[in-house]
């Protein structure tokens, strides 16, 4: 009985399939989808177009998923800015614009450079290739580095907000005024008014703000722009790899595809930050010290 | 029609693939002419961006809610006429099929969706109440 159903079944099974790609790469005698030397089409796709398309689509999906993850911090952000209003323009004054707008030109230079890359990808130019690659990795390198200046100046500023000492450090003590605003202030010989326990002095509006609230700002400021540097950070090490694949010959004879795909992700990074600089540093308008 | 494939793939393998590629309509190499245009915009849009954010429109005319608001839409419409640049050429979606279109816009589709239905249900519990806050 057995034996007769293990018959029948291989009575019924059809005939193992050979796919015209198959045998077209059998053809060639090569079964090695990672190398240049067949082409870049993989087997499980019909031809070419198929194959761009699917990728593409690919990564738009997840470029989605990354977008959707961003935008619930965004709408986050839209609803305190709206609670905390004033808050948060307080906040954004702390912020030194000029980095600010220098990693935004970095980022934007890069994402030149990676279009570049990707144009002399298509075009099978393998040391422009690598070229431009590397600067797309130098000017991320230096986004990066800005960052950390940044961050190390915001840390012995008092502005980090899980610190029990955030803002007691500053704004409304006129010994230890180590925020922004509070420097430009004492230089300008402005006087903080009467603040309450648990509040900072707003030079610019000249009233007390909660410190609660300003807080949040720099709560959202470091999770937005961390998050969006561990992006930059991935970003730099798959890029590296890409150099060293590029130099040792790959993405050559049309294989140019996982160029463009990385440039995709790189340019989705560089749309976060087009967003985040304008967000968190120009809400509160070119007044260091208050008027 | 498997024979026809065949030979279909077979002229793949054995021609130039950049010959081959100038057929493919999903792979359009984009100009260096346009890339230049593109970053060029993007900084004077940069510049555009400090600049407006140098004036401070809410002094202009005091209590009024639209010049209150007037310096964050500045800010957010160049944001949003950068990512837009980006996304069309840097990204290619201009150059793409109809079906990429959807996916990238289906992106945003649901970040609308997030914005309005999450607002929506705060702005009408009243949940956002501050000092000197705008009333619509």
């Amino acid at each position: 009985m057995a034996t007769k159903t293990k018959v029948s079944e291989h009575s019924v099974a059809p005939p193992p399939v050979t796919t015209s790609y198959q045998d077209a790469h059998e053809a060639h005698g090569d079964h090695d989808h990672g190398h240049d030397d067949h082409g870049p089409l993989m087997h499980h796709f019909d031809d070419m177009v198929q194959q761009r398309e699917s990728i593409t689509i690919g990564m738009w999906t997840f470029l989605m998923t990354e977008i959707m993850m961003f935008s619930g911090l965004f709408f986050c952000y839209a609803f305190f800015r709206w609670k905390f209003h004033d808050a948060f323009m307080l906040g954004s004054q702390q912020l030194d614009i000029n980095l600010g707008t220098g990693n935004t030109f970095v980022l934007l230079a890069s994402s030149m450079t990676m279009a570049m890359a990707v144009h002399c990808a298509q075009i099978g130019d393998r040391k422009k290739l690598v070229a431009y690659m590397i600067g797309t990795l130098i000017f991320g390198g230096a986004f990066l580095g800005i960052k950390g200046i940044e961050w190390s100046a915001d840390y012995h500023e008092g502005m980090v907000p899980h610190f029990q000492a955030f803002g007691s450090r500053g704004n409304w003590d006129e010994t230890g005024q180590t925020w922004r605003t509070s420097h430009h202030a004492h230089e300008a010989g402005l006087k903080a008014g009467p603040t309450p326990e648990g509040y900072v002095w707003d030079y610019k509006h000249k009233k007390p703000v909660k410190s609660e609230e300003v807080k949040m700002y720099f709560m959202l400021y470091f999770c937005m722009t961390g998050l969006h540097a561990i992006h930059m950070v991935a970003g730099a090490l798959i890029l590296l790899v890409m150099i060293l694949m590029a130099m040792n010959g790959h993405f050559g004879n049309g294989n140019d595809q996982p160029i463009e795909i990385f440039g995709l992700y790189w340019h989705f990074v560089d749309i976060v930050w087009v967003f985040l600089f304008p967000l968190l540093y120009l809400i509160a308008g070119f007044h260091p010290g208050g008027h | 029609m498997s024979h026809s494939k065949t030979d279909h793939h077979d002229s793949h393998h054995h021609s130039n693939p950049h010959i081959e590629e100038t057929h493919d309509p999903g792979h359009h190499i984009v100009p260096v002419k346009t890339y230049v245009i593109v970053i060029l915009s993007l900084m004077v849009l940069l510049i555009i961006t400090l600049g407006a954010a140098a004036i401070d429109f809410s002094a202009m005319v005091p209590g009024n809610p639209f010049f209150a608001a007037l310096n964050i839409i500045i800010a957010m419409t160049i944001a949003v006429i950068k990512a837009v640049i980006i996304i069309l050429y840097f990204m290619h979606v201009r150059y793409s099929s109809k079906l990429v279109w959807v996916f990238a816009g289906a992106a945003f589709y649901w970040v609308v969706i997030l914005f309005v239905m999450t607002l929506c249900d705060y702005m009408s519990r009243g949940m956002t109440h501050y000092p000197g806050q705008y009333t619509f």
